[in-house]
C-alpha cells in the first residue's frame, strides 16, 4: 500500500479514544454484574426455598442461610459475590453440587458452536441478499428478497425449529430432531457424525439474523449506490469487480458494527432455539436453572453471557473506529 | 434480536422537517400510503385478524377451556372441529381465537408502554442535554449490555410466570431501545435551524418541546414503536413456549405451541397451527410498520 | 480532419411514473481536436445531463436517448458496456462540480489516481504509483508525496478539486468534459483552477467541453461558446465574435445583464419571466414567452438552426442564414 507511515502513525487523539472506550467497559461491566446479582434477589419468595423446603426445622435453616451468606444486608453478599466471581469462582449448583464453572464452561462451547455457524450462515446469506436487492433495486428480485429478509424476522424461530424437526426429523428422517449427537455434550468433532446435529438448530437460528442484515445491508448499498463517487468510478471506467470493491470498503464499518451486534444477540438470545432442539449449551442450561430454581447457575450464566455482549461490544466498536478512516480522525 | 435501526429516525425527522410541515407532510405520507398496494393487503389482513379475535367469543364454537378427553389430538378437518383439538380435546379453532387476544395483548402493551415512557424519557433527555442526559443515556447503556432475549428470559425467570410479569418483563427490554431511538430524534431536532429561530424569539422550553420538537418526532418514534410490536409478540410467545409467560390453561399462542409439541410425532399438522397464527400476525405488522417507515421517508 | 466529437440531434429525456423530463431536444455540434467549447446556460437549461450523456453517464433506468454521437471516431451511442468503460477514463475523462463528494471517502487519492492507471493501461502498481504522484505534481498540489497517502477529506476543496484533475488527466484522454468544476469552489480558488487547467489543456493537447453558467469564466478559458436554453443551443460561436455581437435575443439578455463598474447609478437590466419547465416544454421557440421581439412564426415550431456565416449558428427567426 502506498507509504503507509501515515498509517502508522497514529494521533493522539485516537489513542485517547480508544483507552476511554476500554475504560468505559468497567463501569459498564459493574452494573451489568449488579442487575445479575439483583435479578435473583427481586424474585418473590426467600432464595432460601430453593434449597430448603419449607418445612425445614429452624436452626437448618439459620446454618444454611449462614453457609450460602444469606444472613448478610444484600451490599455485603453483593460484594462477597462480586469478590468470588473475580477469582473464578460462581459457586455450586444447588441441583447438581458440581462447580457452575464446570457447567458453564461446557455449555458456552457448545452455544458458541451453533453461534457461530449460524452467524455465517446468517450473515453470508444476508450480505449477499442485501447486496444484490440494492444492486438491482426496484425490481422483483429485490421485492423477492426484501420478502424473504422480512419473513427471516418475522418468523416465530422456535416454531421454525419444530417445523424443520417433523420435515426433516420426522417426515424425511434424514436428519436427527434434538441433541448434540454420540458424546452427548462434551464430545464434539467436526463430522457429519455429529455434524448433522447441528444443522436444523444452525439454520433454525440463522433465520433472524439473516432477516436484520439482508435488510441492513441492502439499505447500507442503496445509500452507497447513491453517492457522487460512484458515479466517477463510472466515469473514468472503472469495471463492476472494482465498483464491487469500493462498495464493499464503504459499507464494511457499519455493516460489520451490525453482525458484531447479531453474534451477541445469538449468543444471549439461542435459549429458545436450544430448548426445541435439546441442544446442551448456555440457553438450555438457563431454562433448566429457572426452573430447579438454582441460583447459582442462574446468576453465573446470566453474567457470563452478558459480560460476553459488553466485550462484543466494545470490539465492535474497536472495529469500527479500526475500518473507517474518517473515524480515526474525527 | 431487536433491529437497531436508529439511524433512519434521524433522517426521517430531516425528511419531516424541510417538506412543508403541518397539513402537507401528512397528507404526503398518506397519499404515499394509499399507493402501496403492498402494505394495504396486509393491513387489511391484519385489520382481518384483529376482527376475528375481536369477536372472538361471537366466532369461536366452543368453550376454550372445555376439555374433552374422547376426542384429543384430533386433526385438521374432523367433523365438528375444523382445525382439530388439542391434547386435552379442546377445539384448537376457539383455542386460537381466544388466544389471539392474549398473544395481540402481550404483543401490543409493553410496546405501547415503552412508547409512552420511553419516549418521554428520551425526549427530555434529548432535549435538556448535559447531565441529565447524560445520566438516562447511560443507565440506558447498562440495559442494552443485555441481548434482548436474554434479559426478558432472565427478568422473567426471576419474577415467574404470569401475564402480568411478562408484561413487565417485556417493557423493560423495550425502553431502552425506545430511549434511544427518542433521544436521538430529539438531538436531530433541536439542532434544525427553526428551533434556533423559535428560541431566539423568546419561546420557552415547554412551548418549543410542544410546538415544534414533539410533532416533528412523534411520528418516526412511532413508526419505530410499530416495529417492535412484531418483535413483542415473538417473544411474548417465546416466553410462554419457555413456561414464563402466560400460565395453563390460557390458550396464548406461545403457551398453545408448547403443549402440543408432545404430538410433533403423532399429529404434526396441528402442532404447527399457533405458529402459523403467530408468524401470519407478524408478518403483517412487519409489512404495515415498514410500509409506514417508507411513507414517512420523504427522500425516496 | 474528421472532428474529435461529432453530435447529431442529440435529445435525452428522463422517463419515471410521475413525468417524463425533456432534458436535451436536439444539439448538433462538431469539435476539434485541442479546441474548448464551452456549454453556457442557467440551472435547469440541461446543460449537465448533455454532458454525461456524451458518456452515456446517466442513470440507466430511467434515461432514453437518441441521436448519434462519435468521439475519436466511436459510436457511443452504439457502444456496448465493455467499450464504454474502455472509453470512460482514457479517451474521454470527466470533471466535476462537487470536489466533496466525488471521491471515494475510504481509499486514499493516491490509491484511487493509480487505479485508473492501472485499469486502462495495466501498469504495475509500483509504476502506477510513481505516475500518481507526477500527477499530483502536475496538478501543483504541495506535498505531493504526503498528499498521496491522504484521504479525501484531509484535503481542502481546491486541492480535492485538484486530485481529481490528476486523476482525470491519468491516463491522458483526448477530451475532457468539466461539468461546473470551479462553481462549488471559494472565488480565489476558482481562478487558480481555471488558470490550471488552461495551461494543462495546453500542454497536454485536450479538448475541452467545459459547462457554466458563469460568463466571466467562458470567456476566460473557451475557443467557442454554445448557449444553452432549455435543452437546445440556442447560439454558438466563436468567443470574442459572440461575446461582441450576440445575435439570439437570450444572448444579448444574458450579456446585457452583466454587472460591470460603468452601469453605477443605473437599473439593472434583467431577462424577465424565468426558464421554463423541462417537463411541459412549449411547441415553438422556448424562449419565445419572454422574448421583447417574439412573433406569430415563433410559437408554431421551434426555430431551426440558421448560419448566419462560418462557425455561427443562432436559432431564431431573426436570424438570417448566409446568402
Amino acid at each position: 500500500m502506498l507509504l503507509d507511515h501515515a498509517d502508522i502513525e497514529k494521533t493522539p487523539s485516537v489513542i485517547i479514544y480508544l483507552l476511554r472506550r476500554v475504560f468505559y467497559v468497567v463501569p459498564i461491566a459493574l452494573a451489568v454484574s449488579l442487575v445479575c446479582f439483583m435479578l435473583v434477589h427481586i424474585a418473590p419468595g426467600d432464595p432460601i426455598n430453593a434449597i430448603l423446603p419449607p418445612d425445614a426445622p429452624q436452626e437448618l435453616v439459620i446454618q444454611v442461610k449462614h453457609e450460602y451468606g444469606l444472613d448478610k444486608p444484600l451490599p455485603v453478599q453483593f460484594g462477597m459475590w462480586l469478590l468470588h466471581v473475580l477469582h473464578g469462582d460462581l459457586g455450586r449448583s444447588l441441583a447438581t453440587g458440581q462447580p457452575v464453572w464446570e457447567e458453564l464452561s461446557v455449555a458456552v462451547v457448545n452455544t458458541f458452536r451453533l453461534a457461530v455457524v449460524a452467524a455465517l450462515l446468517g450473515f453470508t446469506l444476508g450480505s449477499v441478499f442485501g447486496g444484490v436487492a440494492a444492486a438491482w433495486r426496484g425490481t422483483w428480485i429485490d421485492r423477492c428478497l426484501v420478502g424473504v429478509a422480512v419473513t427471516g424476522v418475522s418468523v416465530p424461530h422456535y416454531w421454525l425449529g419444530m417445523v424443520l424437526v417433523v420435515i426433516f426429523g420426522v417426515e424425511l428422517n434424514v436428519l436427527p430432531a434434538m441433541g448434540a449427537g454420540p458424546g452427548g455434550s462434551s464430545d464434539w468433532s467436526w463430522d457429519w457424525e455429529h455434524f448433522q446435529y447441528l444443522v436444523l438448530p444452525s439454520v433454525t437460528l440463522a433465520m433472524i439474523p439473516m432477516g436484520i442484515i439482508t435488510r441492513t445491508v441492502r439499505g447500507i448499498v442503496i445509500e452507497i449506490l447513491g453517492q457522487d463517487f460512484i458515479t466517477t468510478l463510472r466515469g473514468k471506467g472503472m469495471l463492476p469487480r472494482s465498483l464491487f470493491i469500493h462498495v464493499l470498503k464503504n459499507a464494511a464499518p457499519n455493516a460489520s458494527a451490525v453482525m458484531g451486534l447479531q453474534l451477541g444477540y445469538l449468543m444471549g438470545g439461542s435459549i429458545l432455539v436450544e430448548t426445541v432442539f435439546s441442544w446442551p449449551g448456555t440457553g438450555f442450561l438457563l431454562n433448566n436453572a429457572i426452573f430447579q430454581r438454582d441460583i447459582p447457575v442462574l446468576q453465573g450464566t446470566i453474567l457470563l453471557l452478558a459480560l460476553f455482549f459488553v466485550v462484543l461490544n466494545l470490539m465492535v466498536d474497536l472495529l469500527q473506529t479500526a475500518l473507517d478512516p474518517r473515524i480515526k480522525r474525527a | 434480536m431487536i433491529e437497531t435501526s436508529t439511524a433512519e429516525v434521524p433522517l426521517m425527522i430531516e425528511g419531516k422537517a424541510t417538506a412543508s410541515q403541518g397539513q402537507g407532510y401528512w397528507q404526503g405520507v398518506a397519499r404515499r400510503l394509499s399507493r402501496d398496494k403492498t402494505t394495504i393487503a396486509f393491513g387489511v389482513v391484519l385489520l382481518l385478524t384483529f376482527a376475528a379475535i375481536l369477536f372472538a367469543p361471537l366466532l369461536a364454537p366452543y368453550d376454550p377451556y372445555q376439555n374433552d378427553m374422547l376426542h384429543r389430538l384430533a386433526p385438521i378437518g374432523f367433523e365438528h372441529h375444523p382445525l382439530g383439538t388439542d391434547e386435552l380435546g379442546r377445539d384448537l379453532l376457539t383455542r386460537l381465537l381466544y388466544g389471539g387476544r392474549l398473544s395481540w395483548f402481550l404483543g401490543i402493551t409493553p410496546v405501547l408502554i415503552a412508547f409512552m415512557l420511553g419516549g418521554l424519557l428520551g425526549v427530555i433527555a434529548g432535549f435538556a442535554g448535559g447531565s441529565v442526559n447524560m445520566m438516562i443515556m447511560r443507565v440506558t447503556d447498562v440495559f442494552f449490555a443485555f441481548p434482548s432475549v436474554l434479559l426478558a428470559v432472565a427478568i422473567s425467570g426471576a419474577l415467574g410466570a404470569g401475564i402480568f410479569n411478562a408484561i413487565l418483563s417485556l417493557t423493560l427490554v423495550f425502553i431502552a431501545p425506545m430511549i434511544r431511538v427518542a433521544e436521538t430524534a430529539t438531538t436531530s431536532v433541536r439542532e434544525l435551524d427553526y428551533v434556533e429561530a423559535a428560541r431566539a424569539s423568546g419561546a420557552g422550553s415547554f412551548t418549543i418541546v410542544r410546538v415544534h420538537v414533539l410533532p416533528n418526532v412523534l411520528g418516526p418514534i412511532f413508526a419505530y414503536a410499530t416495529s417492535l410490536i412484531s418483535v413483542s409478540m415473538i417473544l411474548a410467545a417465546g416466553l410462554s413456549f419457555l413456561g414464563l409467560g402466560t400460565k395453563p390453561p390460557d390458550p396464548e399462542w406461545g403457551l398453545v405451541l408448547n403443549t402440543l409439541r408432545s404430538a410433533i410425532y403423532t399429529q404434526p399438522l396441528i402442532t404447527m397451527l399457533p405458529g402459523v397464527c403467530i408468524f401470519v400476525t407478524s408478518i403483517c405488522f412487519n409489512m404495515v410498520s415498514d410500509g409506514l417507515r417508507a411513507a414517512m421517508d420523504v427522500r425516496s | 480532419m474528421e472532428p474529435l466529437v461529432q453530435v447529431r440531434d442529440l435529445k435525452v429525456r428522463f422517463v419515471s411514473k410521475d413525468a417524463t423530463v425533456y432534458a436535451v431536444n436536439g444539439i448538433d455540434f462538431d469539435l476539434a481536436p485541442r479546441e474548448t467549447l464551452c456549454v453556457l446556460g442557467e440551472s435547469g437549461s440541461g446543460k449537465s445531463v448533455m454532458l454525461r450523456s456524451l458518456m452515456r453517464l446517466n442513470p440507466p433506468r430511467p434515461t432514453v436517448m437518441s441521436g448519434t454521437m462519435r468521439i475519436d471516431g466511436q459510436d457511443v451511442m452504439a457502444a456496448s458496456e465493455r467499450q464504454l468503460a474502455d472509453l470512460r477514463g482514457s479517451i474521454v475523462s470527466m470533471i466535476y462540480q462537487e470536489p466533496m463528494t466525488a471521491l471515494d471517502p475510504v481509499f486514499k487519492i493516491g490509491d484511487q489516481i493509480a487505479e485508473t492507471i492501472k485499469r486502462h493501461e495495466g501498469t504495475s502498481r509500483a509504476e502506477a504509483e510513481r505516475r500518481a504522484l507526477e500527477l499530483l505534481e502536475l496538478v501543483q498540489i504541495p506535498s505531493a508525496r504526503q498528499r498521496l497517502a491522504a484521504y479525501p477529506f484531509e484535503l481542502s476543496g481546491g486541492l480535492r478539486q485538484r486530485a481529481i484533475i490528476a486523476m482525470a488527466l491519468a491516463c491522458r484522454p483526448k477530451l475532457l468534459l468539466a461539468d461546473e468544476p470551479t462553481t462549488a469552489l471559494d472565488a480565489t480558488v476558482q481562478i487558480q483552477i481555471l488558470s490550471l487547467l488552461r495551461r494543462l489543456k495546453q500542454e497536454l493537447g485536450m479538448a475541452v467541453i467545459f459547462v457554466t453558467h458563469d460568463l466571466g469564466v467562458a470567456s476566460e478559458i473557451a475557443d467557442r461558446i454554445a448557449i444553452m436554453y432549455a435543452g437546445r443551443f440556442i447560439e454558438e460561436g466563436a468567443t470574442d465574435e459572440l461575446m461582441r455581437g450576440p445575435l439570439h435575443p437570450y444572448t444579448q439578455g444574458l450579456l446585457g445583464a452583466t454587472v460591470h463598474p460603468g452601469l453605477r447609478g443605473e437599473r439593472l437590466a434583467t431577462i424577465p419571466g424565468s426558464p421554463p419547465n423541462l417537463e411541459k416544454l412549449p411547441q415553438g421557440c422556448a424562449f419565445a414567452p419572454r422574448c421583447a421581439h417574439a412573433e406569430r412564426a415563433c410559437l408554431s415550431e421551434a426555430p431551426a438552426t440558421r448560419r448566419p456565416s462560418p462557425g455561427r449558428t443562432a436559432r431564431c427567426v431573426r436570424v438570417l442564414d448566409a446568402a
